[in-house]
Parts: structure tokens; sequence; C-alpha cells
């Protein structure tokens, strides 16, 4: 969810009013968003940094509030303010129309057929006869950049590009050149550079250097000239400097380049309805609903949903209610879209409860069901639960217990952010080891225990992503003396609880082994029914010493699911 | 135990006594050291309110060792004055004797005796008086016998400086009668023992009382986690609302179930990198319902169902991409459309399992964490009830504030529909983490003490059971 940060006196004088804390904090929540902080610049730098810093900082106070994710229209104070607006009955839903400029022709962007290799959809508008404050020309400014970052996912889908019109003359033309070719003056840079030299000036600039791998690797770059040759744009790098507007900007040219076109036109409908009762977009939608027959009456729905900035009225056939859908809306694509706004509207909280009717029987999932008798009686045999991690380093499943990586069946995670999770663990033990490390000043012997899954490669069939989970029971004894028969003791006990008896063949037995993670001759391989379930033993002093450990350890470890 | 002869002693003097006995006087008239005395009052004290002690501490004056020997043989001075005879005595000789030093000097000046530095073979000391007063002595007597009160503090102080005396501190009782106190105490048993039973011994003991301030003896024994011992309330609770559990044994899945099947579009940020754990080995799920697979690109793509979709190139090769699940939700699409295959009964779902974020660590955040999650599906399903089957849920929980805990809605019908339910039938869900109520209800702060190999296991010892309605 993004959040927004607005001034709360700001939003207060556009509201017409004040609200105390709790009382903004109900609306919100009404209106299906969510108050999630109250702080200042200041609170927020000294939070973030430290107290020194924040010295000079504004304590204007901030309201930062969660808007949902697909809401373009509430990322800023005008798109707020007009949603509240129109909610509490104030204001009457706006109706956005497309003018033509007073007098001459409509600007044109022209797009050519080169730049299909890099960035192939642009769209564009103009918002005209405009008049920026410090605080509009800020939101109009912070919405680009919300807008940058949520749906434009971080300039890669879409990138905005704002211009001060009469400083440059169409028809303009969307292209695209080698960066060898492509020569400008960068906004805030005093002389011209090659875009071949700008992605090396950018490689350094902490805002910039995020943006560069989109186009980067590309043959030829996007570029937007005017009719006179100069460039607007490299998008979705830079813009030009010759364009750039300011707080005396009147006309704002607003292009917006993409990979994706449905979500240029929804960025650039958001910019100009947001900004604008002027709006170039003549995007209307008509939908049709009928009221379910749980609902309110049809004429209800209708006013709730004009409430919610949907302009609805009745259709006079049946119980249908024509909806108009609103540039602001891109999120409504389906008529429950539609319906949640007029839920919001009617109030969550003002629904009567209610409760399914259907009769069902509820069924364990029997693996769980087993797990969960199993954990009860193997804690009422003297072991202590513990919960570990599923993820662990490669280390921690191969080295460590002297073995190889490749063959431990290890499912591998492509981008982990740190060592801890490079893989899924293959056996519980390492768990355990790390929680008798982390507890050593306990008092001994330490008897811990943990029912859970590992994961293990699987090319079967029927095995459909290529790997499995496996359900393991693992117990550790940590002692001054290795208390082998301690876990023989609780094995056997295991046994008893799952009704399996002592005996060769029918029954389980346990046999010599050899395994890295045991000491020579002190390893056991258990088997059921004559196949192979788990091992016990003393652990080998290498891998106790691997896991900075100090005293004698015998574990247990087995698979669970032969039992159900 | 204690002297039973200095016992007895001590609780014949008390029944004697009007008001009560110090132990420091009752030492000294029964000739004993004071510690016995002391081990007599604490012995008695043990076996109940036969007598009540009351610790005092008082100064008191006591003679140092040289003392003592002042008190037995005389001063330093009086005996230089004594082994002085008519004729004299040569300086040289008096001072080979141990005392001659310091008794020739004192006794210079009290004037006792007299120096003649004129005689032949050195100085010759001779008496000045006939006889003297050994005040010293007396006066250490006089201490020594419990009657230092005669003496002026400033006679105390310089015999101090002389190191013939010292203070000191006393610790004594002052003891008086108990609420049962008697002169005849019967030994007190410490426990029942199976001779005392057989015999009938019991009847005639009496036992030494127990002290119920101490703690008892910590058992030797197994202990369940915490979390997942709300984790089988949780169960608990869903089974109790008629909810079958789904299996949700396999952490690694494919994107197209996890994201795709739910009508999560290929570019939402939660499939970004920095919020999921791709797999690099295996990498890619190629088994897909075909025919499904295709409903479902083409409901991103161009829209269907009612719906306009997100008009994007869906891309089969981002649906392959396997990653550690995000969310059981995974698992109830697969659950759903194995449903949509049948013929449709209705029926409510749950599961509580472990679920995947590559998300930045922090205090309430970890890479891996538990998700409850509670699917209902059924003809004509309202927000009423959806509304009515989570306040059934929280109010069986005993949360009060649920809302801040967890999501719930009604699933889209471009993600039901695909799959093949029928068009009357609705699904309602909610999810939650099954760490923060944990968290809430145990006041955790750092969600590392409740989860993973560095959390104290003395947390795991001390953890109460888990009664989630209270």
């Amino acid at each position: 969810m993004p959040t927004v940060g607005v001034k709360r006196d700001l939003l207060f004088k556009a509201l017409g009013r004040s609200y105390t804390d709790e009382e903004f904090d109900e609306l919100c929540f009404q209106f299906g968003l969510e108050l999630d902080e109250i702080t200042s610049e200041k609170e927020l730098i000294s939070k973030e940094q430290n107290d020194s810093k924040a010295a000079g900082a504004s304590d204007v106070i901030l309201y930062k509030i969660d808007v949902p994710a697909n809401r373009y229209d509430l990322l800023c104070l005008e798109g707020l303010v007009r949603g509240l607006q129109v909610f509490k009955n104030k204001l009457e839903a706006p109706r956005y129309v497309r003018v033509s400029p007073v007098s001459g022709q409509p600007q044109k962007l022209i797009i050519t057929k080169e730049t299909a290799a890099v960035r192939p959809y642009a769209v564009a508008a103009v918002l005209r006869d405009i008049t920026f404050t410090q605080e509009r020309y800020d939101s109009f400014i912070e919405l680009q950049e919300k807008l940058h970052q949520n749906i434009c996912r971080k300039r890669s889908i879409v990138a905005i590009g704002t211009h001060d019109l009469d400083t440059t003359s169409g028809p303009f033309t969307y292209t695209a050149k080698p960066p060898s070719e492509i020569c400008f003056q960068p906004l805030n840079q005093t002389k011209e550079f090659t875009a071949t030299e700008l992605m090396s000036l950018y490689r350094t600039d902490s805002h910039l250097k995020h943006y560069l791998h989109i186009i980067e690797d590309k043959p030829v770059y996007p570029v937007i000239y005017d009719s006179n040759g100069i460039v607007l744009s490299m998008p979705p790098i830079i813009n030009g400097d010759h364009t750039k507007i300011s707080l005396k900007t009147k006309n704002v040219f607003i292009e917006c380049t993409a990979t994706d076109l449905t979500k240029a036109k929804v960025v650039l409908d958001t910019l100009v309805t947001m900004f604008s009762q002027y709006s170039s977009q003549p995007n209307l939608k008509h939908v049709f609903i009928s009221s379910s027959p749980h609902s309110e009456s049809t004429e209800t729905v209708a006013q709730l949903l004009t409430r919610m900035c949907l302009l609805s009225k009745l259709t006079g056939v049946g119980d249908q209610i024509e909806v108009e859908i609103p540039p602001t809306r891109s999120d409504i694509i389906h008529a429950c879209d539609i319906v949640e706004d007029a839920a919001i509207a009617y109030g969550f909280n003002n629904i009567t409860r209610t409760t399914p009717r259907s009769y069902t029987v509820a069924t364990q999932f029997p693996l769980n069901k087993l797990t969960e008798l199993l954990r009860q009686d193997v804690a009422a045999a003297g072991f202590t639960e513990v919960l570990t991690f599923a993820l662990c380093s490669k280390e921690d499943v191969g080295d460590k217990l002297g073995k190889k990586i490749s063959e431990t069946g290890a499912a591998h995670i492509s981008n982990p952010k740190t060592a801890e999770f490079q893989v899924a663990r293959t056996t519980l033990l390492p768990g355990l080891l790390k929680t008798i490390a982390a507890n050593k000043k306990m008092p001994l012997p330490l008897k811990l225990f943990e029912i859970s899954d590992v994961v293990l490669k699987d090319k079967s069939k029927g095995v459909y992503v290529g790997a499995r989970n496996s359900r393991r029971f693992c117990a550790v004894y940590y002692n001054k003396s290795p208390g082998f028969e301690v876990i023989h003791g609780l094995m056997d006990r295991t046994m008893q609880l799952l009704g399996v008896k002592p005996l060769r063949g029918e029954g389980y037995h346990i046999q010599a082994a050899e395994d890295s993670i045991f000491f020579p001759g002190r390893c056991a391989e258990i088997f059921v029914d004559g196949k192979s379930v788990g091992r016990l033993g003393v652990l080998h002093p290498n891998v106790v010493t691997r896991f900075e450990l100090t005293m004698p350890c015998s574990a247990l470890e087995m698979d669970i699911e032969p039992f159900l | 135990m204690a002297d039973t002869g200095v016992v007895e002693a001590l609780l014949l003097g008390l029944e004697k006594a009007e008001d009560g006995v110090d132990s420091l006087e009752l030492s000294s008239s029964l000739g004993v050291e004071h510690q016995v005395v002391v081990g007599a009052v604490k012995s008695l004290q043990s076996v109940g309110e036969v007598i009540s002690a009351e610790q005092r501490s008082s100064k008191h004056w006591q003679l140092t060792e040289e003392g003592v020997e002042i008190s037995e043989l005389g001063s330093h001075e009086a005996r230089v004055f004594e082994c002085i005879p008519v004729e004299g005595l040569l300086q040289s000789e008096l001072m080979k004797l141990p005392f001659g030093k310091i008794g020739f000097t004192k006794a210079m000046s009290n004037k006792w005796i007299r120096v003649d530095k004129t005689s032949e073979g050195g100085p010759l000391i001779f008496r000045s008086v006939q006889t003297i007063v050994d005040q010293v002595r007396e006066k250490l007597l006089n201490v020594l016998n419990g009657k230092d009160a005669e003496l002026e503090e400033k006679e105390k102080s310089e015999l101090k400086k002389r190191r013939l005396l010292s203070e000191v501190t006393v610790k004594s009782y002052w003891i008086t009668k108990g609420s049962s106190f008697s002169t005849t105490i019967t030994k007190q048993e410490t426990e029942l023992t199976p001779e005392m039973i057989v015999s009938g011994n019991w009847k005639d003991n009496k036992f030494k009382p127990y002290n119920f301030e101490a703690m008892g003896v910590p058992l030797d024994c197994g202990h369940l986690h915490p979390l997942m011992k709300v984790r089988t309330q949780f169960r608990q609770i869903f089974l109790e609302m008629g909810f079958t559990e789904m299996p949700t044994n396999n952490f690694i899945e494919s994107s197209f179930w996890n994201f795709d099947s739910l009508f999560q579009p290929q570019q939402h940020p939660a499939r970004d990198q920095h919020d999921t754990f791709f797999l690099s080995d295996p990498a890619l799920t190629l088994d897909f319902p075909q025919d499904y697979l295709q409903r479902v690109k083409k409901v991103h793509t161009e829209g269907g169902f009612g719906s306009q979709g997100y008009k994007y190139e869906w891309k089969v090769e981002e649906a392959q991409k396997n990653i550690l699940r995000t969310h059981t939700t995974a698992v109830s699409a697969r659950m759903l459309y194995k449903l949509a295959q049948q013929k449709f009964t209705p029926v409510k779902y749950f599961s509580i399992d472990r679920v995947f974020r590559n998300e930045t660590l922090d205090a309430t955040h970890l890479a891996e964490f538990h998700q409850i999650e509670g699917v209902v599906a059924d003809y004509d399903l309202t927000l009423g009830d959806l509304m009515g089957v989570l306040h059934q849920f929280f109010t069986k929980l005993g949360l009060e504030k649920w809302v801040e805990v967890g999501n719930s809605g009604v699933f889209r019908p471009e993600m039901l529909l695909p799959m093949g339910l029928p068009e009357d039938v609705s699904v309602i869900a909610w999810g939650l983490s099954l760490e923060r109520p944990t968290m809430i209800k145990y006041g955790i702060n750092n969600i590392r003490e409740l989860v993973g190999h560095k959390v104290n296991l003395q947390m795991v010892y001390d953890g109460p059971i888990c009664r989630l309605d209270t």
C-alpha cells in the first residue's frame, strides 16, 4: 500500500473544516483508507537519521495516509480532498471533458517506428491555464514521483515528462536514436552532453542511477524533440533543461512514454484529472450494473455510488443503474469494483452480519493431525519443542554436516538478501544445534525437539514444482555425556506411540550405519518394515565444533510421513 | 541440634524472668560461649511460637591480649617498681626485662622511680616512693568484671590508646515468651515416613512446619513452543467452526498458482525480486492444466467474465518461475480449482502454515512467518456473511482490535470464473499472521524473541498454556 503524506493544515483548509485526529482517522476508515501516522518532517528525519540533522527541519504536522495500491487518484492532496468532499456530499462529483485550445490546432505527438526497439508507447496531453502556487507545484512534482514509484514500477513501465509548453512548439516527435547521436542540455546542467556522456555522468547520481539500467543496454535510446529540434526529454532518464516547468508556467505539456499502453493512459489520466478542471481526456466509460437481491434499494445504491465520484442514475429498466466511470478511476475494471465502492459508501460496519447457511463437516489434514498428537507426547517424554527457520545457509546443511551441498538435494534461492536464506533446509538438525548454541547458559541437559517440514528436490512425476516437503521429527540431547541411551529411548518411545513393535521385518529395528554427521561406530539407521526412515547417533565432534558447541551430543532425525 | 542443656536452661530462665532474658547475660550466667546460646535461640525459633527473639546490638569494652596479661600480673610500670631492690638496679639490666622499656617510661612519668647517672658501672635506678597503687590494673579488672561503667570515658580512651582495651559491637537477642511457650520441647519430625504410617506414630509426633514462602523445586519436564501452542488453538477454533484443513505442505510454488491464478498482474510489486524469494533450482514449473492456463492468460490480457482485464502482455515464462510461496492463498487457489473440477458443493477451508517474503528484517518482520487463512465457498455469499464469519472467528480469538491484524475480502470473479466455478458461487476469505496475535497476546515486542534459533529457551520453559478467549 502506498502512503501519501499531506500537510494537515493544508488538508483541513481544502476540506473547509478541521478535525481532531480521532475524527479524521474515523473519516479515513469510512472511506476505505487508513491514517497510518501523525508526524512531521522534523520527526521523520530525527527518526531515520538523528536529532542533530533534524534541527532545521519543518515541524508542520504531516498526516501519513495509507491508500489502496490501485487508487492512483488518491495519491495527492488534490485527489484526496476531492474524493472526501464528494463522499461527504460537500461537492458534486466532477465530470472531466476534453477541451480544444481557444486558438489554433490541438498539439500532436508523432511516434516513429524506431521506438519499438526500446519503449514503444507514448501518450500526451496539455494542461492549459494553470496557476501554480508553491504548494500546488510541490504537489504536482510529488504526485509524479508517487506514480513513478508505484504504477510506473520505478519508471520501467511508464516515465512521465512535464514541460512548459510556452517555451516550445509542436508538433512533437517521439523517436529513438543511438546514444551518440542524442545531444542536449539536460535539466539542471549548464552544458550539452551526448546520451553516452549522460549515462556515465549519472552513474554516480544517487537518484538517477537507479533508472539507467532500463535503457542502458539498448542500441537506441528514446528521445522527444519539438518542431525546432529541441530535446524535451530522454525518457525514462531525464528531461531537457530548455522546457523545464516553474511556478510561472501556465500551460503544461505532459508526455508519458511506456512499455505498457494501458498504464501510460492511466498515468496521464491521473495527472491531468488531478490538476485541471479542463482535462484533455474524453475517456468516460459507461457501465451498467444491477443491484443484487441482498442490497439496498436501487435508488440508494445510485446515491451511494455518486458519493464515491461514480455518477449514477437509474435507467428505468428493472434494477439497472447506469454508472459513469471517470478517467480517475482506472482501478474499476469489473462491476464488482463498483459494488465495492457502494459497500464502502454504505459503511462496512452498517452491514448486517449473517452466517453462511451450508452445513459442512470439518476434517483435519492427516499429516498435521499426526504431528499435533506426536508433539504432545514427545513433550510429555521430557523434550522441549523449538521452532526454527525453514531457510538457512548452504553451509548449515552442507559443510557443517560434512556433506557436499550438491548431494543434499537442497532447493536453492536465486535472490537471497543474506547468506541466512540461501537454501531451504534439508534437515531439521542445524536449526536445533543453532538453538543450543544460542542457549549455552541454560542448565544441562538440553533436550530439544522439532516436528516440521524440510524441502527436497524431487523430479518424480506428480511433483509439479520439482521439489516437495517432507515432514521430519528431530530431537537432540546435549550434556556432559553423549546420552545415546536417552535418544535411543526416545526413539523406542516414539515407536511405541506410533504403535510399531521392536521387531525386525514387521516392526522396527536399528542397525549400524555410517554418516558424516555422526561419530564413527556411534550411528544407526532406523528401519520400519524393512524401510529406512531415519538415523540416530552421537554427533561427530567436527559437527559439534562447527556449530560452536563444546559438549557431546546425540541426535535423532526421522521421517514421519511413513506412519500415516 | 543445639545443646539441650542450654535450651532447657534458657526456657527455665525465661519462665522465671518477668519480661525477658538477654542472651549475653544468659551466656555469662551459664558460663557458656554466647554462640551456644544463639544456637539454642535459633533452634527454638524453628519449632514454632515457643519463644520470640528480637535482635539487639550493643557496644561493649573488652580487654586486649595485653590487657588480660596486665589484669593478671600488673601494669608494666608496677612490675618495674616491684622488681627494683633497695640498693637499686642497673638500667641496662632493667631494659633486658620484657616489660622494662614501657614500664620504665611510665614509672618515670609517675615519679615512682629515679635514675642515678653518676654511679659507676652505668646508670642506676632506685624507688622514689614507698608504695604505689596500680590504677591501670584496677581499671582493667573493673572492665573484666563487667563494671566498665565505673570508668570515665577519658580513662577508657587512654587505655584504648595503650592498646589494652578495645570496643566491640556485640549482637545479642532479647528473648521473650512466645504464644505457645512451654518449658518442655518435644522433638519435631521433618517428614512423614512410611514407618510412621505403618506404626501409627504420626499421631503422636509433632512435625516441623514447612516454609511456604519458598518456591518448589523446578521440574525436569518437556515444553511445547508458545507459537505452536497458539497454532493448536487456532486449529481448534477452525475445527469448531466446521472448517476443513488444507494440505499446505508445499513451501515451493510456481508463480502461476501463487500470483497469476489469483489475478495478480505480472508487474505487481509483490512479484518483485525485492519481495519474493525466487528459486534457481528447481527454477521452473512446466506442468499446468493447459486449458485453465489459457483462461488465466486471457483474463489478464483482454479480460472476459465481465472484466476488462489488465490489458498487458501476459507471459507464460513469468508464470513458470518457481518461488517460495508468499501466502497460503496459493494452496487455496489449487483447492478451489480442484473443487471447480467436480460438481460444486459448498466448502469451508482453513490452513496455518509457513510463508516467505524477501523482506528487510526488523523487529516485526522476518523472512518467514505463519499465515492463518480461512476460506468459504458457497452460493450467493454476501459481505454480511463475511462480516458474520469474521465476527464469530475473532470472538473465539478474544481479540478486540481485530481489524489491525489481518485482511479479508471476497475473491474476484476474474479469479474464480476461469477456474470453472459456477457464476453464482462466491468465495470469501480472510488471513492474518500467527505471530502478530501471539505477540499481542504475550506482550512480545521483537519477533526474534518468539521465533527462530535465537529465542531464549527460558521463555519456552516459562510459557503459560494458551487460552485465547480469556
